[in-house]
């Protein structure tokens, strides 16, 4: 089985690649990266005008997969994955049961491997049944394929409880994942404290509420000596601390999803629930901050928190609707939203996608390099077009760029070599 | 000018002419209600549902009384009686509520922006009889017509507002209807109970009551939620007392003629002390009875006001 990806320019920051090349793929693995190469007897994919990159890595997804396949599934959800130019997504363990033990872990990989159009990585529970009382078993859950723990959506609390998390997933070399929130300072609030939450009557979510478990978890990375990863820094505070942590050699790392980089609290106007996700989008202070975070290397991935919700769970009173907006399938036009406005390169920009979340997760994935898998994107980077949430390969439509209208997407997925999706 | 919204869901987005439009509309309808015979037959015919999701006495009685004196049929339902219990959603309400072809839906929620959820899902016109922590617009529009009778004209007032902003829908709708007929807004209140960013609503913020109301011509006192107490924001009812509650002598640092106003209702001793809240200085029970003028305006107005009567 060979293919021959023709005239595109390959863009592998992990190789340190942008040039125009053809990679040819043979039995699903990188065979060579090279101008003008005999075809032979592979079959030819033009890409002549795309950009070519590893395929895609999306750090943090909710694929609701067991327990709430109502809003999603692993072949939904890996499907809305490849149709966004993702090959690769890491998924939280707040299942229904948890994901806190080999059952569960096996259940994800071996129905993603069967009837999946990704790979799936899952992250398993800090604690057993994310009630951040017990550790879970994380040396066999990584053995099963867990590539780090979180108890995302619900933080651990207690701060020894923290401790012994970095210090346990530390000892079997697997990041910690914190979702940094303090959850007394919440204290029932919906979307981000400031004038305009006073405005429309509603609670606010108060940046320290980040900034304290933020800055907590950090000094528990550098007491431990382990790595720890922040989960969507979304105020200027957050990032400020990361990169005071990174400049002192702690191992910390952190991503950022597009609606932070994209959205203000100001969309909140209107109370629609496919604009409430947690963390809250900030102020512009904030999206100024996060953006000077991916230009400056603060930020290590961009990750979209795909969060799948039914409608009956968003079409309701904004302080009761659930939190979380889908992603995967507008990751990648947000993104290059980013280049056209110069916060990032090209180069840069994919490697957010790429090469670096994937070291994060210590997944072989997000590179072009000979003997690789082939899991690889094809992007028109020039195409517009229009969010329309109908049309969303998710199950789930809540996303909060519905109507606007972006530019660039992957016309072909390829997972180890196969075509998973293609337009 | 004429004037006939579809709905009333807050202040924020009414010019002050239009203000000014309600209130003039208002005063024509308040005669109504002191005479022998208190019916007209302007909304006969006109079916009125007052949708009610919190307790309430004084604006759901103010808005069926409105709507009865007008001639309209008005039904009350109200949270507790109600499938909100069984666990139907609002929209499932509200459209069931629709079949029945009403006019106009008075909604009090909870939720804030419950009633602009309900305007983007309904044909009928919504009038917001206060939305969790957002507006309460037509209790604005009645303190406005109270302020308008006993002081003659709102611009260059200083009207002083003390309780818990955070939570009142009353401040929100009084900051934007009051400063765009030209008061001065002043705030006070324990810093437990004022939010972020309320200043760039065009007030100014003070952390006690008698700087607040120094030379004020307006002081409206807010209630106090009992529940409040013990919980992070106030240490004891007895200590808010003392600090924030309108009593003893305060009043003598407002203006001579300065007059004090309560939303209701008033716990005597607490936001306000018996003296004052029976005083000469209170109209409270002036905001009450202009509460029906000014919700016949509405409901007049948003029943198509001028063109009703050409029907």
């Amino acid at each position: 089985m060979k293919i021959l990806i023709k005239s595109g320019r390959v863009v592998d920051p992990a190789n340190k690649i942008d040039e125009k090349l053809d990679i040819l793929v043979v039995n699903g693995k990188i065979s060579k990266l090279a101008a003008n190469i005999d075809p032979g007897d592979a079959e030819i994919i033009n890409a002549a005008g795309l950009i070519v990159t590893p395929g895609l890595v999306d750090m943090h997804t909710h694929l609701r997969d067991p327990g709430y396949e109502y809003k999603e599934d692993i072949i939904s959800g890996t499907r809305a994955a490849a149709a966004g130019g993702v090959t690769s997504v890491a998924c939280m363990p707040n299942t229904s049961p948890v994901n806190d033990n080999l059952a569960i872990t096996k259940y994800i990989i071996n129905k993603a491997q069967e009837q999946g159009s990704a790979n799936v990585f899952p992250i398993g529970s800090i604690t057993k049944g994310m009630n951040g009382e017990l550790l879970s078993e994380m040396g066999e859950l990584k053995e099963g394929g867990c590539v780090g723990f979180s108890d995302d959506g619900l933080p651990v609390i207690n701060g020894e409880m923290m401790r012994r998390g970095l210090e346990y997933a530390n000892t079997f070399g697997v990041p910690i994942f914190t979702h940094a929130e303090d959850i007394s300072l919440v204290a029932g609030g919906s979307m981000n404290e400031g004038s305009i939450s006073t405005e429309l009557g509603l609670k606010g979510i108060p940046w320290v509420a980040e900034d304290a478990v933020t800055a907590r978890d950090i000094m528990l990375a550098e007491l431990t000596g382990a790595h720890l990863h922040v989960c969507h820094v979304s105020t200027k505070g957050s990032v400020e601390l990361v990169r005071h942590a990174k400049a002192r050699g702690v191992r910390v790392t952190c991503e950022a999803t597009p609606h932070h980089f994209m959205l203000t609290d100001e969309a909140v106007r209107g109370y629609d629930a496919n604009f409430k996700m947690n963390p809250p989008l900030r102020a512009q202070e904030d999206v100024d901050a996060v953006r000077a975070g991916l230009t400056d290397g603060t930020i290590d991935a961009i990750a979209t928190d795909h969060a799948p919700h039914h409608i009956d769970e968003k079409n309701v009173e904004f302080a009761i609707a659930l939190n979380g907006v889908v992603g995967l399938e507008t990751l990648l036009p947000l993104t290059l939203k980013l280049v056209t406005e110069k916060v990032l390169n090209l180069s840069k920009a994919i490697a957010l996608l790429t090469c670096q979340p994937a070291e994060i997760l210590g997944i072989d994935r997000g590179t072009l390099a000979t003997g690789a898998v082939a899991d690889i994107t094809l992007i028109n980077p020039n195409k517009e077009w229009t969010v329309e949430a109908d049309k969303l390969h998710s199950k789930s439509k809540n996303t909060a760029f519905a109507g606007q209208t972006v530019r660039g997407y992957a016309v072909r997925t390829i997972l180890a070599g196969k075509t998973v999706f293609e337009r | 000018m004429s004037f006939s919204p579809k709905h009333i869901l807050g202040i924020k987005n009414l010019t002050e002419e239009k203000i000014t439009f309600i209130l003039d509309t208002a005063a024509s309808f308040k005669e109504i209600n002191t005479r022998q015979i208190k019916k007209v037959p302007t909304l006969r015919g006109k079916t009125i549902i007052n949708l009610f999701y919190e307790a309430s006495t004084r604006t759901r009685t103010s808005f069926e009384i409105a709507g009865k004196r007008l001639s309209a049929d008005t039904v009350n339902i109200s949270a507790s009686g109600s499938s909100v219990v069984k666990g139907e959603t609002l929209e499932d309400t509200a459209k069931n509520i629709q079949a029945m072809h009403p006019d106009i839906i008075v909604m009090r929620h909870n939720a804030s922006g419950a009633c602009q959820y309900l305007a983007d899902r309904l044909d009928c016109s919504v009038i917001n009889a206060g939305d969790g922590m957002h507006e309460h617009p037509s209790q604005a529009l009645l303190d406005a017509f109270t302020i308008r009778e006993h002081k003659g004209s709102i611009a260059g007032l200083t009207v002083a507002i003390v309780g818990d902003i955070t939570h009142s829908r009353v401040v929100r709708s009084n900051i934007y209807c009051l400063t765009k007929l030209g008061a001065k807004v002043r705030l006070a209140g324990p810093g437990t109970m004022m939010p972020q960013g309320i200043k760039r609503l065009g007030c100014e913020v003070f952390n006690n009551l008698e700087d607040a109301i120094r030379d004020a011509d307006v002081v409206m006192m807010l209630r106090i939620q009992r529940e409040r107490q013990g919980a992070p924001l106030i240490p004891s009812v007895r200590e808010y007392a003392r600090f924030f509650g309108l009593n003893g002598s305060k009043m003598d640092l407002a203006k001579k003629d300065a007059i004090v106003m309560h939303p209701g209702p008033v716990n005597r001793g607490v936001e306000l002390g018996t003296a004052i809240a029976d005083g000469p200085q209170n109209v409270i029970l002036n905001q009450v009875e202009n509460g029906v003028a000014v919700r016949m305006a509405l409901l007049y107005l948003v029943a198509g006001g001028e063109k009703l009567n050409n029907e």
